[in-house]
């Protein structure tokens, strides 16, 4: 089933990495959607051939991401002056406005807000979904940018942002999410501007509020660009949002395509293919392991339930709909990438399954990663191996013909341990605070676990949360924004001044005294390199957060 | 040609050793720790404990404060184990400087007013000799720097500089005019023009070096230095997060107590790229003087890594790959002319022939014919001259001729004697087999050709053989013809070739190689090669050179022996290699060293970690311990490899790659769990901690 669903993904992968190529060499700009894209450069006044260093193109995408933020900001505060609005809902609380708006920016979407409670149809709209498809088009043009750098030589240029942002988002993003939203509206989920419905429901109390609204336009790209902030506050799991098993696994399908892609795309990019199948495969291996640990510890589930009789696997927080499953895959690939969109809730899997969630959000989503994102840091990670490997054999490192050097180290080093360090630190600094107690709503390792998932969910840009603690006061807002900001834009700049250094150095002609870097050993490596370093720098939290909680668990104390 | 110059200054001699342990105790001063984060941050670490441990006497049982001040101890003693490395590594160099400081001192100087050698003379010290000072040395003067024999030719003795007892001469114009400050004349007396100001003369160059003075980190130590000091950082963070969760989870679990300081700093000590961090700028150092015992001067530590990336090596024909003399083979008669005729005109125009080539014409005869040549009475030699460009001799009315084949016909055509129609076939065989032919003629007639061989230096071919596998192209450099050049070529394995080269050929060859992005390597030692040694990434010249060639080159060699081009590239190899290796093990020992802390700092908070101590080492104290006293023993445990580097092999970068990691890899998340448990089993055993 799993197998058959990755060879599914991958079949739509490769020719969908061939399109990528055409889109950003500008091959598909023909046409009416030419003559649109044409329309955007006259009126922003863009050179579709001028390119940029990485200093300008990092200038651009921060300004673009500056803008945007503004612009959610403010909606979000004048939401209650604005149509589409049947519920009459008022401005967001102003943190959370802060928290919102950056969440939504940095593609983390990490909601410390009920959707069908605060959000009117517009901000749902205009808002969160224009920022789902601009955040992650951001991502994607960093990625592209990066595979130019390594791929480019003697030339300090890697792009033209506008360029890149307005062909990704008008040939890729738009034309993808708009028929899957069409697919997806077909099995059930809901579109319309209607107010609440009232329905008699089963409760006791007699009426139930059913909140409505355009929500199939929203999913797709929710899931198609990693971004993960739900229509509704149960998000993926709602059944309006993700109604049944098949929705279940478009949108899992959805949340994979992209990253799955990309690595596809840096093959073709580089002519070497290979080059591409090896990250590929270093994803696949770590998306395959921390499937089958998840869903094994789910299956298993507590094992003193199981002596009292009960079937032991883990069904609490999930959805009986999607199934184990269905909950164990979309849990994977949501933290595996930086999408967050949830169907279960992760705070209920057992301790190790939660373990695979918050360490794959640790790792730094790699294991596809985030759109754009998670290629990029995985590039962080090559560089890494790269250097040590290289040593190891006697020459300066090179990846690609590309010599690494100080500056090469300096990116990759940033961009890979800065979220990880950011974790820790807010972790530790939020512990030691008086009032950490009445924040949790599990003291003890669970309630650990809880307060560093909220605060990897954010440094990593993911958006899921086990909840259980509150991130909801100020500070936490606004630390959380803080986090959510540098963890998105300190990685993405760095990379691209990566990507500047590597496009000025020529290339080193390969031999055979060059370290090859799409072989077994390579990959074993890097799988190594990423996973020590992950481990290296969690072990003492799982230690006293989900170890300690199952040790407990299974030792029934 | 000899090897040892130097007396042989082993890594343990007990002098060097007790001036490494006084110096690396000197090294305790914070602000010599700075160059190296790492290691400062254990020392400051060590503060710390010691504090610590101090206040604990007055407050805290004795079993607590007896745990602080071990802890304390091995925090001291890892640091002082780096210190030593670094020490050690230079202690070497320091020897050797003192040495060759003693050449350096100030020596009077005859200052010339004209290049004349009966102009006036004033007498100045060394020490303020400017460059283009003319100055006059005699006979058992020291030569007062670096310069070049403007007028007049000397013996030198050079051994302050080469260790070579052998004096060398040293010569105006041409190649050979280039002196050393610091080497003495020994015969004749020649007037100098001094070419550097004193403080940067070659033996100071070679002095700072040596010493590691004027060292500067390489691009590729600081590349690496960037990832230990991150690590670092990261280390230190997921301390300062265990402290902190492990206060909250003591508070929420109402057992035990947070993680305490002297843990804290001992899982810091412990996570810390230590090992690598302390042993770095040894390997550096101990680099520099592998390649100094190999009687090889890097002017830089970057030029002996550049050396390590090289992927084209351009040698020199002669000298490099052949042996610098051809030799006789055969003699081939040309239109029914007889061997003998051949071989009597070969023997008469060869007698007066001094070269190694006329030489191995004569053994060649004398091989043939059994019987020792008899120099012929009546001869008159005709010495080889540029215009003629041939030599022979002259017997009564008879002259004998031999040259290359276009100056023979030249002269036979002058007499009025007619090429013979199989010459061109011969001559074009002898070429096309490697050789180089000569052309014997007795009067107006052609009598045949002299095949002279190439003899390939041995063990050559292997060598190449082992360069193409590490993916080094080498390229040979000859004056040949092509081909000559081809069959050569062919013969020693070099992957290309460049024929009938020319200065400006060899320069523009370097250019095309480096804008296809490699990395070249070459020799040279004449005035004509310092444009291509200037350009070239790694550029070695020979001590014998010019000095325009050896300033041009970063790497001197004193033995001035072309073939050691290929041990440095291995040096510079090694050194590289060393540094990933270390680092590959410094960061797979964390593994090992967290299943002996975490279990043993959070057990009291959470008994059931218990599992996690899978080394089932016997207390908590203990435990930490004895990760901290491996974290410190393995420092001077690896001393030796840091200096002697690891062995390099010439296998395919992705064997070499696999070979490695699981030496360094897999060796290194193994030796630790057996080296702790092992200490622990000391600990507990001796000292019931």
């Amino acid at each position: 089933m799993l197998i058959l669903f990755l060879v599914i993904v991958t079949g739509a992968a490769l020719p969908f990495s061939s399109f990528f190529i055409r889109v950003f060499t500008g091959d598909m700009s023909r046409g009416i959607p030419g003559h649109i894209e044409k329309t955007i450069y006259r009126f922003t006044e863009t050179d579709p051939d001028h390119e940029d260093g990485w200093k300008g193109y990092a200038r651009d995408l921060l300004a673009f991401n500056g803008i945007g933020f503004v612009i959610l900001f403010i909606l979000l505060l004048l939401q209650g002056f604005l149509p589409f609005n049947p519920e009459n809902f008022g401005a967001f609380n102003l943190f959370t406005a802060i928290n919102t708006a950056t969440s939504f920016v940095t593609n983390t979407n990490w909601q410390v807000y009920s959707g069908e409670t605060t959000a009117s149809y517009l901000t749902q709209m205009a808002g969160f979904t224009v920022q789902n498809f601009l955040s992650s088009a951001t991502g994607i043009c960093i990625a592209i940018a990066v595979m130019r750098g390594i791929t480019r030589q003697s030339t300090d240029r890697i792009g033209n942002f506008w360029v890149d942002i307005t062909r990704c988002t008008l040939y890729i993003l738009l034309p993808i999410a708009f028929i899957f939203a069409l697919i997806l509206a077909s099995q059930g989920v809901i579109q319309n501007l209607d107010p609440y419905a009232q329905a008699i429901g089963y409760v006791p109390t007699g009426q139930q509020t059913i909140a409505m609204g355009p929500v199939a336009s929203q999913e797709a790209i929710k899931e198609l660009g990693t971004n993960g902030g739900g229509f509704f506050n149960a998000n993926a799991a709602h059944p309006y949002e993700n109604p049944t098993s098949l929705t279940n696994l478009i949108e899992v399908f959805l949340i994979l395509l992209i990253p799955v892609t990309l690595p596809l795309v840096f093959g073709r990019m580089t002519g070497k293919m290979w080059q591409g199948w090896m990250i590929y495969t270093v994803m696949l291996v770590l998306f395959l392991g921390s499937f089958c640990t998840l869903y094994a510890a789910e299956l298993t589930g507590n094992p003193l339930v199981k002596e009292l009789g009960v079937s032991g696997i883990s069904m609490e927080g999930k959805e009986v709909r999607l199934g184990l499953f269905g909950s164990s895959l979309f849990a994977t690939s949501t933290t595996a990438t930086s999408c967050g969109a949830v169907n279960s809730m992760h705070d209920s899997l057992t301790p190790l399954g939660g373990l695979v969630t918050l360490f794959m959000m640790l790792l730094g989503e790699v294991a596809f990663g985030g759109v754009g994102s998670g290629f990029y840091t995985m590039i962080g990670f090559v560089v890494l191996s790269v250097f040590i490997a290289g040593l190891m054999i006697g020459r300066t490192p090179e990846y690609l013909g590309k010599k690494i050097e100080v500056l090469e180290m300096r990116a990759a080093v940033i961009a890979v341990l800065v979220p990880g360090v950011l974790v820790l630190l807010l972790s530790g600094i939020a512990l030691v605070l008086p009032n950490v107690e009445e924040l949790m709503k599990n003291p003890g390792p669970h309630g650990l676990s809880e307060l560093i998932y909220a605060f990897a969910s954010m440094s990593q840009n993911n958006g899921s949360a086990f909840a259980g603690f509150d991130a909801s006061k100020p500070f936490y807002t606004l630390i959380g924004s803080l986090a959510m900001v540098i963890g998105r834009f300190v990685p993405a700049v760095s990379m691209l001044a990566l990507a500047g250094s590597l496009a000025q150095k020529k290339k080193v002609p390969p031999s055979s005294g060059t370290l090859p870097t799409a072989s077994v050993t390579f990959s074993v490596w890097m799988i190594l390199v990423i996973l020590i370093i992950g481990a290296l720098t969690f072990f003492p939290l799982f230690a006293m957060g989900p170890i300690a909680e199952h040790l407990t668990m299974i030792g029934g104390i | 040609m000899p090897r040892k110059r130097y007396p042989s200054l082993g890594a343990f001699e007990s002098k060097l050793l007790r001036e490494a342990l006084i110096s690396a105790v000197l090294k305790l001063d914070l602000r010599q720790q700075a160059g190296n984060p790492v290691m400062l941050l254990v020392e400051i670490g060590g503060i710390l404990t010691t504090i610590s441990f101090i206040i604990s006497l007055f407050s805290a049982t004795a079993r607590t404060s007896f745990f602080t001040g071990f802890v304390s101890f091995w925090l001291w003693l890892t640091v002082l184990f780096s210190n030593f490395a670094e020490s050690v590594s230079e202690g070497r160099g320091k020897a050797r400087a003192a040495s060759l400081r003693q050449s350096r001192t100030s020596v009077p100087a005859r200052k010339l007013k004209t290049e004349s050698f009966d102009a006036s003379s004033i007498e100045i010290s060394s020490s303020d000799l400017r460059k283009g000072d003319l100055v006059l040395v005699k006979a058992n003067e020291v030569i007062p720097g670096d310069g070049e024999v403007v007028k007049g030719a000397a013996l030198v003795n050079e051994a302050a500089i080469t260790g070579e007892s052998a004096p060398v001469v040293r010569e105006s114009g041409g190649d050979r005019s280039a002196v050393t400050g610091g080497t003495t004349v020994i015969a004749n007396e020649i007037i100098i023009r001094i070419t550097t100001d004193p403080g940067q003369t070659f033996l100071d160059r070679m002095i700072s070096m040596v010493e590691g003075a004027e060292r500067r980190k390489t691009p590729n130590e600081i590349a690496l230095e960037i990832l230990l000091i991150a690590l670092t950082g990261v280390f230190l963070a997921v301390v300062v997060s265990t402290y902190s969760v492990s206060a909250y989870s003591a508070a929420s679990s109402g057992r035990g107590a947070p993680a305490s300081l002297t843990v804290l700093i001992a899982l810091f000590v412990c996570l810390a790229p230590t090992t690598i961090a302390a042993l770095l700028p040894a390997i550096g150092i101990a680099g520099m003087d592998r390649l100094f015992r190999l009687n090889v001067v890097a002017l830089s530590g970057r030029a002996i890594e550049a050396a390590g990336d090289v992927n084209v090596l351009l040698l020199d024909k002669t000298g490099t790959i052949t042996l610098g003399n051809r030799q006789a083979a055969e003699f081939l008669p040309v239109d029914n002319q007889s061997l003998d005729d051949l071989t009597e005109a070969a023997l008469l125009s060869s007698f007066a022939d001094d070269t190694p080539e006329g030489k191995s014409i004569i053994a060649l005869i004398q091989e043939k014919t059994g019987i020792a040549p008899v120099s012929p009475e009546n001869v008159t030699f005709i010495p080889f001259s540029a215009a003629t460009r041939v030599s022979g001799a002259q017997c009564k009315d008879t002259t004998y001729l031999k040259g290359a084949s276009d100056a023979i016909a030249k002269a036979v055509l002058e007499r009025g004697g007619v090429i013979p129609s199989d010459l061109k076939a011969k001559v074009d065989r002898v070429a096309s087999a490697g050789g180089t032919p000569l052309v014997v003629a007795r009067n107006e007639t052609i009598l045949g050709v002299i095949f002279l061989k190439d003899i390939l230096k041995t063990g050559i071919k292997e060598r190449f053989a082992d360069l193409r596998r590490i993916g080094i192209k080498t390229v040979m450099i000859t004056g040949d013809n092509h081909l000559t050049a081809a069959t050569i070529a062919a013969e020693a394995g070099v992957d290309d070739y460049l024929a009938e080269a020319k200065p400006d050929d060899k320069l523009k060859m370097i250019r095309d190689y480096q804008n296809e992005g490699y990395m070249v390597a070459m020799t040279g030692d004449g005035t004509n090669d310092a444009p291509a040694l200037a350009q070239s990434d790694v550029a070695v010249a020979m001590n014998n050179g010019t000095q325009p060639a050896r300033e041009a080159a970063n790497i001197i060699d004193l033995d001035s022996d072309p073939t050691k081009l290929l041990d440095i590239v291995e040096i510079g190899k090694q050194i590289l290699m060393t540094r990933g290796a270390l680092t590959t093990f410094s960061i797979a020992n964390d593994i090992a060293k967290y299943f002996a802390i975490i279990p043993a700092a959070l057990i009291g908070i959470y008994p059931q970690l218990e599992v996690l101590n899978i080394m089932g080492l016997a207390t908590p104290q203990s435990a930490i311990l004895s990760a901290v006293i491996f974290n410190a023993l393995v420092i001077p445990m690896l001393i030796p490899l840091a200096l002697a580097g690891v062995k390099f092999k010439t296998m395919p970068a992705s064997k070499l790659f696999a070979y490695n990691l699981t030496i360094f890899g897999l060796g290194g998340i193994i030796a630790p769990f057996i080296g702790i448990k092992v200490i622990d089993l000391v600990l507990a055993g001796l000292l019931h901690i």
